[in-house]
């Protein structure tokens, strides 16, 4: 249970996602379930797809229709509560943020990780992008099997555990 | 005795904002800080902050402060800073006494306004006072400031916002985090915290907590234990963890001494941290021309503190220079920011123990 | 212990400053304070309680209490994890209240 372990239900994690069919194109993934005061995501969209309003405790909704999947709210984030995803054939692609060493580098395999924290199968490093603008946030593109599109969140060095 | 017209005990992000504020009026201030910098506790915060622009969200605490810092810069010609000097004495005829290197003054200000902070609360436990057991922001200070690990594998007491932003930290050092425990039967934090280390493989235990710390000259290793509704060690649970430190994260209580020294009244309000001062809306103590605001007059966030600050410094400001352009447009904006920043569930708290404080009546 | 690389911090300082602990030369790095000079060295007990001779280390490393005094250039109760270490500083730990000379 979320309150007690930090691990939200597959049940919440579904209901932060748009239809599959929308995924064809990147699309971000809120996973803030609290109302807490607090609106970066809003104000760094460049495109408005983020809305919260004047109460900065509102919980943030996504306007699939006008985002574009660019990535600048998951290294704005402060809870590193937003991925984007999309779909492409049998794999699910992800841009993730991520702040710890070493760095994944293009084309190496890490560890793909579920919301407990344990490896659900590999993950291929697509991109690694690490802007001054980003602050040390890196932003990753790792792609998995289709079938994780809901139990994939972050990575793990596959030289450690 | 050196005389000033407004002094700031303090240059967290309270007094440095308050500073700022005042001086941006065009009254002259100083800071004195027993630190060696500007910045309080904002100066080993890694991480990206939480709220809205104007509180500089999603700029990482250390950075807040260097911000601060280059706005106070600017200001320079106005604000005195006394680093390394501690105020050890606050009297009523506002006389405050300053450790400085060894030296020991006096400063004499119309105005004072206190910006001490809070300190880490502790809790009570077997060997509780070995080394290698500190507190959250302890291990914040070693690592970010210092660069220094304060062990191999650690684990977490408190789930609070401290608790799950400094385990985060600790794995960015490289230390392995064993587990978070929370005597709570909920995480006290925001989740997104939680979550942000659950997914990296670190377990948050609700319902259980630490009954003893092992070890001859440093924590060797400690006993945790499941507990039942009214927080008593379920017998049998017990569980022995090795460690070689331990962070307590149980809260903070606002650093009243000094206000407690001059007079002030001091009020017991749980939500606001324990022991506070009395203040106004306009945040002064019972004292006449003392003032309190940060942490001190309520423990919050880095965040309010600053909008506090702000505020602190231009009712201050008001009470030295009389009328100020714009007054009114400022004291609304800095009104409706805290507002915000405590009108959600988190801000539950504060808003009750700011109601107590209320209710307590005029000083 | 030190940290050699991090995500977010860049820590670029590593000019020596050599001090005495208990008598005996030891290196800090410019910038430390006693206590995380020493405990970098992996000391972690700094001095002694006065009644009950526990040992202490330092608990909240921001001044406000006391755990880790120690006896500095024959100053006792100095709060180590406040005081920048100097070149040749002699810092002793502190079986007990200490003595003002
Ligand atoms: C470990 C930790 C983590 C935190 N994480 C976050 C976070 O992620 N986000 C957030 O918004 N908030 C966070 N906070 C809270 C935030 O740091 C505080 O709310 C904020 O710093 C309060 O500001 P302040 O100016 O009131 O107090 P402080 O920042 O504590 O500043 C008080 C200053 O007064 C000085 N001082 C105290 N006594 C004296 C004296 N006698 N003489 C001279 N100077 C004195 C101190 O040295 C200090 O510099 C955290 C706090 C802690 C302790
Ligand atoms: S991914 Fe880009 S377009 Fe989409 S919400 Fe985030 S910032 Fe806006
Ligand atoms: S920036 Fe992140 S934590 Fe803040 S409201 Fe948006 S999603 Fe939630
Ligand atoms: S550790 Fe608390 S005063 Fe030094």
């Amino acid at each position: 249970m979320l309150e007690k372990n930090g691990v939200p239900s597959k049940e919440q994690v579904i209901s932060c996602f748009p239809e599959s069919s929308i995924l064809v194109k990147p699309k971000a993934i809120i996973e803030c379930y609290q109302e807490i005061p607090c609106n970066p995501c809003e104000t760094s969209c460049p495109f408005d797809a983020i809305k919260i309003g004047v109460d900065i405790n509102t919980r943030p909704i996504v306007d699939t229709s006008l985002c574009t999947g660019c990535g600048i709210c998951v290294t704005k984030c402060p809870g590193l509560a937003i991925i984007v995803a999309s779909i492409l054939n049998d794999k699910a692609i992800f841009k993730i943020p991520y702040e710890f060493l070493p760095s994944p580098k293009k084309d190496e395999n890490w560890n793909a990780l579920n919301r407990e924290g344990n490896i659900i199968s590999k993950g291929k490093i697509l991109s690694v992008l690490d802007s001054r603008k980003q602050e040390k946030t890196k932003l990753i593109t790792v792609e998995v099997s289709k079938e994780y599109l809901y139990d994939f969140i972050t990575i793990g060095c596959p030289d450690e555990r | 005795m050196k005389k000033t017209p407004m002094l700031i005990i303090g240059g967290g992000p309270a007094g440095l904002s308050c500073a700022i504020q005042a001086a941006s009026l065009g009254q002259s201030v100083t800071i004195v800080e027993r630190s060696h910098s500007l910045g309080g506790q904002l100066v080993k915060q890694t991480h990206k902050f939480f709220g809205s622009e104007k509180q500089y969200a999603s700029v990482r605490g250390f950075k807040i402060a260097e911000l601060l810092i280059q706005e106070y810069e600017k200001y320079k010609d106005l604000i005195e800073v006394v680093l390394d000097a501690t105020v050890t004495g606050l009297y009523p005829d506002k006389v405050c006494t300053i450790v400085q290197n060894g030296r020991y003054y006096k400063i004499k200000s119309e105005v004072i306004v206190v910006a001490t902070g809070a300190s880490e609360k502790f809790i009570a436990f077997e060997n509780n006072d070995l080394p290698g057991i500190y507190g959250a922001g302890a291990v914040q200070t070693l690592m970010n400031q210092y660069g220094v690990l304060p062990g191999n594998k650690i684990v977490m007491v408190g789930s609070g916002n401290i608790g799950l932003i400094v385990s985060y930290q600790l794995m960015q050092a490289g230390v392995k985090v064993v587990s978070v425990l929370e005597a709570a039967p909920l995480i006290g934090g925001y989740l997104v915290h939680a979550s942000k280390l659950r997914r990296l493989g670190v377990p948050i235990h609700t319902s259980k907590s630490i009954l003893k710390a092992n070890g001859s000259a440093c924590v060797e290793s400690i006993v945790i234990a499941d507990l039942d509704d009214s927080w008593n060690p379920i017998p049998g649970t017990e569980e022995t963890v090795e460690v070689d430190a331990v962070c307590v994260s149980v809260g903070l209580s606002p650093m009243h001494q000094l206000l407690s020294m001059v007079g002030a009244r001091i009020l017991f309000i749980p939500e606001l941290g324990g022991w506070v001062p009395k203040v106004s809306e306009c945040h002064e103590t019972s004292v006449d021309n003392i003032f309190a605001c940060g942490d001190l007059s309520g423990v919050e966030e880095a965040s309010s503190a600053m909008v506090e600050g702000r505020l602190t410094g231009l009712f201050a400001a008001r009470r030295l220079l009389g009328t100020i352009d714009n007054d009114e447009s400022i004291h609304q904006d800095l009104i409706s920011q805290l507002e915000g920043l405590r009108s959600g569930p988190f801000g539950k708290k504060t808003r009750e123990g700011l109601l107590q404080m209320k209710e307590e009546g005029q000083c | 212990m030190r940290i050699e690389k991090h995500p977010i911090l860049e820590f670029s300082n590593h000019q020596e400053i050599a001090f005495f602990y208990n008598g005996k030369e030891v290196l800090g790095r410019e910038g430390d304070t006693i206590a995380s000079a020493l405990h970098a060295l992996g000391i972690k007990e700094l001095s002694k309680s006065i009644h009950y001779k526990r040992s202490r280390g330092f608990y909240c490393a921001i001044g406000n209490c006391g755990s880790c005094n120690m006896t500095v250039n024959d100053v006792p109760n100095v709060r180590t994890c406040m005081t920048k270490i100097e070149q040749g500083m002699r810092v002793f730990s502190q079986p007990g209240k200490g003595e003002l000379i």
